[in-house]
């Protein structure tokens, strides 16, 4: 009679078990990870935490520096142009990065897995016309094609987003093209096929969830992409206007005291950086986590 | 049948041209798609004829506007004759200037190519030696220093970083001029930016192609063989590894010419990209679109090239 120790079962991690363990252990991951929780965090209790009105104007309190730089407690990180208290706009200008990031990285995201898990899964005639798609936008210009969109439709976080969404999804279509063609003849999808499955449920149900972490990955790096180009664009003029409290915005605003008042392009530069940041750590970090393998 | 350098030689000659001719239609067929995306772009938002009139514009005056600029013809009618034209280098008059879009762009373009190849010199001689000692030495100081470069490169926004350049060496230290395009002096930070761009991309390949390449058994074999250590490397895993990264280098020259506007804005370069701003600024539609539609052959161009030396370099393309 063999006895089968109960111990020995309950000591084998699971791999979610093994995954759990290796994010707890990934630096890269928490760091990124809480660094996004905690932008994240100010942005939505902005209301709660900013400690003026981001569209207040006071000009008899304008370019006052921020504390480190001998200025009060009253305005934590000074006063811009119009005398507007600069921390709460960085905290209110927090919801605009997000909110692009979030929204773009949504859109280009269905649109780019769409074509690249079609391309992926049924080969052939579909994938070369998916190629030849993804082909014509890589060769168009986006801050070029971005600029003059915005320009005709007009600057707004909308246009913006909507901009961003239908340029930035080639990456997701690469991605996901190339990680469907490598488990669309594994067993488990073949059996699917064999047992009359639906190509809409083998699809959602076999396909989707084995390249859920190649997906994270690249959704994490559009939407710094998509960050750091709606900075760009409202940096230029032709993104978020004004008076929303868009970091590419504030830097652009700043940009005439470059000389005198530096602090004023530094701290939203620092706050994109840190976001930025963030973003890739959490992105290289689940990489890592869910498919250690691809390291190098 | 005859075997021997000369018959492969006919045999590759044979499938370069094959796929010469496959690339070159494919380019083609891009640029065609191109040309028409940035003609629609154009009538994305409606009425051209009522964005140039400008708020105040009476029904007359957009009229009038319409028929001047011949809007007033049905769209493939428009498209056909913009394409037509393009073919011979003629994109019609600037808007804002009223002379030809060509003798515009063909005034700017030389700056912006300039800066192109040098922030890619730049890159490549910075991303290139790191790279390959990062591969060399795992985890050593320098690789460490590499993904440093790399992971600040990519969070770091390209203009936020020209300003900071700015502050520092034109501003403080006074090393170089501040903006404007007079001396190659003016090149130097909008190179760095523009180079800085594209090293982490560049590194990251070079080192994953290099840690690739070190293990394979050609070079244990060059290696006990007892060739020069030296030799090895350069000779035998370099050129290897860098048959990716002339494609990436290719691919990344394509977008950082695309990319140059907001670099050539900030320091008032006087290239092609900030032409581009000031048209768009100037709903310049002419000037727009050409500058969109040369960008994407330009990029196909080098995508092209860089297929089609991949392909003479590395037999196993050739084939697919």
């Amino acid at each position: 009679m063999t006895i089968i120790d109960s111990n020995e079962i309950t000591t084998a991690p699971s791999p979610a078990q093994q995954m759990r363990r290796r994010a707890l252990r990934h630096w890269g991951f928490l760091i990124g990870g809480g660094v996004l929780g905690l932008i994240i965090l100010m942005a939505v209790l902005a209301p709660f935490f900013a400690p003026h009105d981001p569209y207040a104007q006071d000009l008899s309190q304008r370019f006052l520096r921020p504390v480190f730089l001998g200025g009060s407690w009253e305005h934590p990180l000074g006063t811009d142009h119009l005398g507007r208290d600069y921390l709460s706009r960085l905290l209110f200008g927090a919801q605009i990065s997000l909110t692009i990031g979030f929204v773009t990285a949504l859109i280009s995201g269905v649109i780019g897995t769409t074509l690249g898990v079609a391309a992926g899964y049924f080969g052939g005639r579909v994938d070369t016309i998916v190629m030849f798609i993804i082909t014509v936008r890589l060769s168009m210009p986006v801050v070029l094609v971005a600029l003059a969109v915005v320009a005709l439709f007009g600057g707004s976080l909308t246009t913006v987003v909507l901009v961003l969404g239908f340029l930035l999804w080639d990456q997701f279509a690469v991605v996901m093209r190339t990680s469907t063609q490598q488990i669309r003849n594994q067993d488990y999808v073949t059996s699917a096929q064999a047992l009359g499955c639906t190509t809409t449920r083998i699809i959602l149900t076999e396909v989707m969830p084995n390249i859920l972490n190649n997906l994270i990955v690249i959704i994490t790096l559009e939407m710094a992409h998509a960050i750091i180009l709606e900075a760009a664009l409202s940096f230029l003029g032709l993104g978020v206007q004004p008076p929303l409290p868009s970091w590419g915005l504030m830097i652009a605003e700043g940009k005439d005291m470059l000389f005198f008042e530096p602090f004023l392009i530094t701290i939203p530069g620092i706050a994109l950086f840190v976001l930025i940041f963030a973003i890739n750590l959490l992105g290289d970090g689940v990489r890592d986590v869910t498919a250690p393998e691809n390291r190098n | 049948m005859q075997y021997g350098p000369a018959a492969f030689n006919t045999a590759k000659v044979i499938l370069m041209l094959r796929f010469l001719l496959k690339r070159l239609g494919l380019a083609a067929l891009v640029a065609l798609t191109v040309s028409l995306i940035s003609f629609s772009l154009l009538f994305l938002a409606g009425d051209p004829a009522v964005a140039l009139a400008g708020e105040a514009a009476t029904e007359e005056d957009i009229e009038a506007i319409r028929t001047q600029y011949g809007f007033d013809r049905p769209i493939p009618v428009q498209y056909v004759a913009w394409l037509t034209g393009a073919f011979t280098g003629d994109f019609g008059n600037s808007y804002y200037f009223n002379t030809p879009v060509i003798d515009l762009i063909s005034d700017r373009l030389p700056t912006t190519m300039q800066l192109g190849l040098a922030g890619i010199t730049f890159a490549l001689l910075l991303a290139v030696p790191l790279g390959v000692i990062a591969a060399i030495r795992p985890n050593s100081l320098i690789d460490r220093f590499a993904l440093f470069i790399s992971v600040v490169g990519q969070a770091m926004p390209t203009f936020w970083f020209s300003l900071i350049l700015i502050v520092i060496f034109a501003v403080n230290m006074g090393w170089v001029p501040v903006s404007g395009s007079g001396t190659w002096q003016h090149f130097i930070l909008p190179t760095i930016v523009l180079g800085y761009f594209a090293t982490p991309g560049i590194m990251r390949l070079t080192r994953a192609g290099m840690l690739e390449v070190l293990r394979a058994d050609y070079i244990r074999t060059a290696r006990a063989k007892g060739l020069n250590p030296a030799k090895v490397l350069f000779k035998h895993a370099l050129r290897n590894a860098a048959i990716p990264v002339v494609g990436l280098a290719a691919v990344q020259l394509g977008f950082m010419l695309g990319g140059s506007i907001v670099i050539e804005s900030i320091f008032a370069l006087n290239g092609a990209g900030l032409l581009a701003f000031e048209s768009i600024n100037r709903n310049d539609f002419p000037v727009v679109q050409a500058l969109i539609l040369l960008f994407s052959l330009i990029y196909v161009l080098l995508t092209l090239l860089a297929d089609l030396l991949n392909a003479w370099l590395d037999p196993r393309i050739r084939v697919a």
